[in-house]
C-alpha cells in the first residue's frame, strides 16, 4: 500500500496487475496443462495406432487369433493360443516363485531387521531392479540354463509321477527358466510395495498381540499379515503386470517354440517374445506384421487392465489419501524416489 | 512414604457429580477386602527399576509395591514415566528398539527379569489394556476375544464357553451375543475397550495393567470402564495409569505420584488427594502444574 | 499371597517361531543370491574383455579376426539417452508441476495422474511398436530408422517415471512455503521458479537419474526404431548403436569372442547404471539431511 504523498485517496490502480504481468502465469499454467494432457493424448493414440495395425490380423483370423493354437509362419497362419498360454504360464510361475520370497523379504526387513539396517537392506533388494532385462537374459542363457539343466533332469525324472510337472525331457531354454527369471525381475517391485503396505499396519495391534503372550511369528500371523493381505495382493498384481509384458529376458530363454508346453521344462513362447523375435522377418509380410501388432495390442490392453486394478487395490490398502500438499507441521516423510518404476 | 493399609473404606472426595459412583464405592468395599477373596491374590513388587530409551535414563530406581487384588493408580504429568513403569511390568518396554530395563519385578516370589525367564509366558500372566482401544480389525468379536486362547491351542468347544464367560465378565455379552461374527471394530469406542478387556481376561492373567484405558472414551463409557475395574479387582491385581485425578480417586485404593521418572509419593488415595506429604504432590493434585 | 509359576510356552510354538523367523531370513538371502551371481559373472566374464581397444574401436561385424570393441554402442547409448532425457525430464517435471500447482484435485488432474501411473506399466516393447508406426513407417524426417526416433521411444518410457517421482517430491514442498511467497506478492510463476523448484531440486534430480538409469538399460524400444548400426555415428538421424542392442545381438553369435564381448558390454552397462543409482541415492539422502 503506497503511502506516497502524491497518491490520490482511493486509487487502487497499483493493485491491478498489468495484462503483460499476468502473461507469464497464464503461459505457465496452460503450457503445463498441455504437457499434462499429453499423457492422455499419447495413450489414446497408442491404442488407435495399435488397433489400426491389428485389424488385418483380427479380420483374417477373428477370435481364432486368441483361442486357436496354430502359429505357422511359413503358411502365414497366425492363431496365437500358444502365445497366450505361454504368457500366462510363465507369469504364473513367476508369481508362484517370486511373490512368497518377495513378501518374506519385506517381512524380514520391516519386522525382524534392526532399525538402522532397514534402509540398506531394502536398497539391496531394490538393486535387483537396476539390472537391465538384456543382462538378465545374457546371464540366463549362459549361466542359468546350463547350470540348471542337470537339476531339471533330476527333478523331471524323480517327480515323473506328477502330471505336467514331471516326466518330460528338459531341453535348454524352457518356460521354467523364463518363469524363474521373471520371478527375479518382479521381486524388487513386489517387495518394495509390500514394504510400504507393511508399514501401514497399526503398531498398536502388534503390541496387543505381543501383550497377549504371542511369539514374534504369532504376532506377525495375527496382527500383521491379515491386515496387510489386500495390499500385498495389490503388490502381487503389479508384479503380474510386469511379468506379462517383459520381453527381452524372456525371448532369450523361453525357447521361442509356438507350442503349448506339455511339461514344466518344455519350450514355449510369449506374446512379448514373439514380437521381438519375429519383427525383423515380418517387415515384408503385412499379415505377419499385423499379427505381431495384434499381439502387442492384446499385451497392451491386458497389462493396462491388470495395472489399473493393481494400483487401485494398493492405493486402497495403503490408505493413501488423495495426494495433497505437505504442511511444515506434518512430519514430512522422506520421499522414496519411484523404485516401482515398472 | 506410608504403605497403603487396605481398601478405601471412606467415600472418596465427592469430585464427581455421579452419586451412584459414590454409593457403589462406599457399600461393597467391605466385602472385597483381600482376606475375603476366594483364591489368593497375586502381588507385584517393583524393586529398584531403571529403564532407558537408548541413552536416556527415564525411570530412576523406582520401587513400588502393588498389593494383591487391589487397584493402584499411577498419576503424574506427561513424561513422568508412569507408562514406562507399567510397560516394564509386562516386559513390553524392551520391545521398543534401543530400550532396556534393569532391576527386579517380582510377581509373587518370581522375578520376571531373571535370566532365562520366558517373556511370552510372563505376558500371559500380566495382561495389558491400552489407551486407545485396539481390537484386531480383521477379526470378528468372537475371534478377538478368542485370540489369546487360540495361541495356546484351546479346543474350539471350550472356546465358545470361555468367550461367553469373558464377555459376560465385562458386561458386554448381552450387547453382542447376537453379533459375535461381526467385525470387532464395528463396535463403539467404549464397547471396543471392553472387548479388549474381555480379550485380556479370557486368558486368565493374574495382573491387569491399564494404560489410561478410558482417556479416549466419552464420559459414560469411562464410567462403565471404571465400574468394570472395580469388579475386576476381585479376581485380578490391577495397575491403572491415569491422567485424570478424579478417576484415580474413584477407582484406586492407593495411588503413586511420579515425577521425572521417580516415585515422589505412594499412599492411600484419599491421603494423596486430601493431605499429601510431599509439596510436589500437593502442587500437582491441586493443579498448579502438569 | 499365593505363588506364581510361569505357564510354559509349548515347545511347538517356540520351534515354529524359530523356524518361521529363520525362513524369513533365508528368503532375504535367497532374494539376494541372483544379484550376487549376476554381478559375479559380469565381473568374472566381462572384466577380461575390457581393454583399450574395447573402448576405442567399433564392432566390425566380421566373421573372422578381432570382432571390434563397443565404442559406437557406448557413445550411441549415451547420446540417445541424453536426447531422451532432454525430452522426458522437462516434460515429466512440467506435467508434475501442473498437477501439483494448478490441477490439484480436479477430475482432469486425477485422470492424468491415473494415466501416468498406468503408463509406467506399459510393456516397453509397445512403445517401440508405437514409434515404429508413427515415425518409422511413416518415414517422418527422412527414411526409416533413426537414432532420434529411438530416443523418442525411450522418452515415452521415461516420462511417466519422471512425472510420478517428481509429483511426490513437489508435494513435499510445504504448502506454507508457497503461501508465504504468494502472500509477499510474488506471481505464481515466480513462486514456482524461485521457491518450489529449488526446494525440490535434489528430489527431482534423484527421480530423473533413476529414469535415466532405466532408459540406459532398455532394449525393446530400440529394436524397431533405431535398429542399431555398427558404425560409429554422431548423427541423430542415422541408425545408431546402443549397448543393450549390441548385447542382444552378440548373445546369439556363434563366435565365443563375440559372446565375451557381450559380457564386457553388459559389465559396462551395469556399472553405469549402478553409478547413476548411487548418485541418485546420495542426492536423495542429502535432501533429507
Amino acid at each position: 500500500m503506497a503511502a506516497s504523498a502524491t497518491t490520490v485517496a482511493g486509487d487502487r490502480s497499483t493493485l491491478e496487475s498489468s495484462a503483460a504481468g499476468r502473461l507469464p502465469d497464464k503461459f505457465l499454467k496452460w503450457g503445463l496443462f498441455a504437457i499434462a494432457g499429453l499423457t492422455l493424448v499419447l495413450l489414446v493414440y497408442f491404442f488407435v495406432v495399435l488397433f489400426g495395425q491389428s485389424t488385418d490380423a483380427f479380420s483374417t483370423f477373428g477370435l481364432k487369433f486368441i483361442f486357436v493354437n496354430n502359429w505357422d509362419v511359413p503358411k502365414n497362419i497366425y492363431e496365437a493360443l500358444a502365445l497366450v498360454v505361454g504368457t500366462l504360464i510363465t507369469s504364473v510361475i513367476a508369481l508362484v516363485m517370486g511373490v512368497p520370497i518377495a513378501v518374506a523379504t519385506a517381512l524380514f526387513i520391516t519386522e525382524l531387521c534392526p532399525q538402522r539396517l532397514r534402509t540398506p537392506f531394502g536398497g539391496l533388494v531394490d538393486l535387483l531392479a537396476a539390472v537391465p532385462s538384456v543382462v538378465y537374459g545374457l546371464w540366463g542363457v549362459f549361466v542359468l540354463i546350463p547350470h540348471l539343466l542337470p537339476a531339471e533332469k533330476w527333478f523331471a525324472s524323480t517327480f515323473s509321477f506328477i502330471p505336467w510337472i514331471g516326466g518330460g525331457t528338459p531341453t535348454g531354454p524352457n518356460i521354467f527358466i523364463a518363469g524363474l527369471i521373471l520371478a527375479i525381475m518382479i521381486l524388487p517391485i513386489v517387495s518394495a510395495i509390500s514394504r510400504e503396505v507393511l508399514a501401514t499396519v497399526p503398531p498398536s495391534n502388534k503390541e496387543a498381540a505381543l501383550a497377549l503372550g504371542a511369539t514374534r511369528w504369532e504376532m506377525i500371523r495375527m496382527a500383521v499379515l491379515p491386515y496387510a493381505r489386500p495390499g500385498i495382493t495389490g503388490a502381487a498384481m503389479l508384479g503380474l503386470g510386469r511379468a506379462l509384458g517383459e520381453t527381452i529376458a524372456v525371448v532369450l530363454v523361453v525357447g521361442n517354440a509356438p507350442n503349448i508346453p506339455n511339461h514344466l521344462f518344455a519350450q514355449g513362447y510369449t506374446l512379448a517374445a514373439v514380437i521381438a523375435n519375429e519383427f525383423g522377418e515380418a517387415a515384408n509380410t503385412p499379415i505377419h506384421s499385423s499379427a505381431l501388432f495384434a499381439c502387442g495390442l492384446v499385451l497392451f490392453v491386458v497389462t493396462l487392465i491388470v495395472n489399473y486394478f493393481a494400483r487401485r487395490v494398493v492405493a486402497k490398502a495403503t490408505g493413501k489419501p488423495r495426494r495433497r500438499l505437505a504442511r511444515r507441521s506434518d512430519n514430512a516423510e522422506p520421499a522414496t524416489p519411484a523404485v516401482e518404476s515398472a | 512414604m506410608t504403605t497403603p493399609e487396605g481398601p478405601n473404606t471412606q467415600t472418596p472426595p465427592a469430585t464427581t457429580s455421579v452419586q451412584q459412583v459414590e454409593q457403589r464405592l462406599a457399600v461393597p468395599s467391605a466385602a472385597t477386602s483381600p482376606a475375603a477373596s476366594p483364591q489368593g491374590g497375586h502381588a507385584v513388587n517393583v524393586k529398584e527399576l531403571n529403564a532407558y530409551y537408548g541413552s536416556q535414563h527415564s525411570i530412576k530406581n523406582v520401587t513400588i509395591e502393588f498389593p494383591a487384588n487391589q487397584v493402584t493408580a499411577l498419576i503424574g504429568p506427561s513424561g513422568s514415566g508412569k507408562s514406562t513403569v507399567v510397560r516394564c511390568i509386562n516386559r513390553m518396554h524392551e520391545e521398543i528398539p534401543g530400550a532396556r530395563a534393569e532391576g527386579c519385578v517380582m510377581l509373587d516370589e518370581l522375578d520376571i527379569y531373571a535370566p532365562n525367564v520366558d517373556v511370552t509366558a510372563v505376558r500371559r500372566l500380566i495382561g495389558m489394556v491400552f489407551q486407545k482401544p485396539n481390537p484386531f480389525p480383521t477379526m470378528s468379536i468372537f475371534d478377538n476375544v478368542a485370540a489369546g486362547l487360540r495361541l495356546t491351542g484351546t479346543k474350539s468347544d471350550d472356546l465358545k464357553e470361555l468367550v461367553h464367560r469373558s464377555l459376560q465378565s465385562v458386561g458386554l455379552w448381552d450387547e453382542v451375543k447376537d453379533r459375535l461374527n461381526e467385525p470387532g471394530i464395528g463396535l463403539s469406542g467404549g464397547q471396543q475397550q471392553r472387548l479388549c478387556i474381555a480379550r485380556t481376561v479370557a486368558i486368565e492373567p493374574e495382573v491387569i495393567l491399564m494404560d489410561e484405558p478410558a482417556s479416549a472414551l466419552d464420559p459414560i463409557s469411562t464410567l462403565k470402564i471404571e465400574e468394570l475395574v472395580d469388579e475386576l479387582k476381585e479376581r485380578y491385581t490391577i495397575v491403572i495409569v491415569t491422567h485424570n485425578m478424579q478417576q484415580a480417586a474413584r477407582v484406586a485404593s492407593s495411588t503413586v505420584f511420579m515425577l521425572d521418572g521417580e516415585v515422589v509419593e505412594h499412599d492411600e488415595t484419599n491421603k494423596i488427594f486430601t493431605n499429601p506429604s510431599d509439596e510436589r504432590t500437593e502442587r500437582y493434585v491441586t493443579g498448579k502444574f502438569g | 499371597m499365593s505363588t506364581t509359576q510361569l505357564p510354559e510356552t509349548s515347545r511347538r510354538r517356540v520351534v515354529t517361531d524359530k523356524i518361521m523367523r529363520g525362513s524369513l531370513v533365508a528368503a532375504f538371502v535367497v532374494a539376494l543370491i541372483p544379484l550376487v551371481l549376476v554381478i559375479y559373472y559380469l565381473i568374472y566374464k566381462g572384466l577380461g574383455t575390457w581393454s583399450k581397444n574395447f573402448f576405442t574401436t567399433d564392432p566390425n561385424g566380421s566373421f573372422f579376426g578381432y570382432p571390434g570393441g563397443i565404442r559406437s554402442a557406448l557413445l550411441g547409448s549415451i547420446e540417445m539417452v541424453l536426447l531422451a532425457s532432454l525430452i522426458s525430464i522437462p516434460l515429466g517435471i512440467g506435467s508434475a508441476l501442473y498437477l501439483v500447482e494448478y490441477g490439484k484435485q480436479s477430475w482432469f488432474a486425477n485422470f492424468v495422474r491415473y494415466l501416468t501411473d498406468v503408463q509406467t506399466g506399459v510393456p516397453s516393447i509397445v512403445f517401440g511398436l508405437f514409434v515404429y508406426i508413427v515415425l518409422v513407417v511413416a518415414k517422418v524426417g527422412g527414411d526409416g530408422f533413426a537414432a532420434w526416433k529411438g530416443s523418442i521411444a525411450l522418452a515415452l518410457l521415461m516420462l511417466p517415471i519422471v512425472a510420478r517421482s517428481a509429483e511426490v517430491v513437489l508435494l513435499l514442498v510445504p504448502g506454507d512455503l508457497r503461501e508465504a511467497a504468494l502472500a509477499l506478492g510474488a506471481p505464481r510463476w515466480r513462486v514456482v521458479k524461485s521457491v518450489v523448484l529449488p526446494t525440490a531440486r535434489s528430489g527431482l534430480v534423484t527421480g530423473s537419474l533413476l529414469a535415466v538409469a532405466r532408459g540406459m538399460g532398455e532394449t525393446a524400444p530400440l529394436l524397431f526404431t533405431t535398429a542399431g548400426a555398427l558404425a560409429l555415428t554422431f548423427s541423430l538421424s542415422a541408425q545408431m548403436n546402443a549397448m543393450p542392442l549390441q548385447i542382444y545381438t552378440d548373445i546369439l553369435s556363434p563366435r565365443a569372442e563375440i559372446v565375451d564381448r557381450a559380457w564386457g558390454t553388459a559389465l559396462v552397462l551395469v556399472t553405469l547404471i549402478l553409478i547413476l543409482n548411487l548418485i541418485a541415492r546420495a542426492a536423495s539422502r542429502r535432501s533429507k539431511a
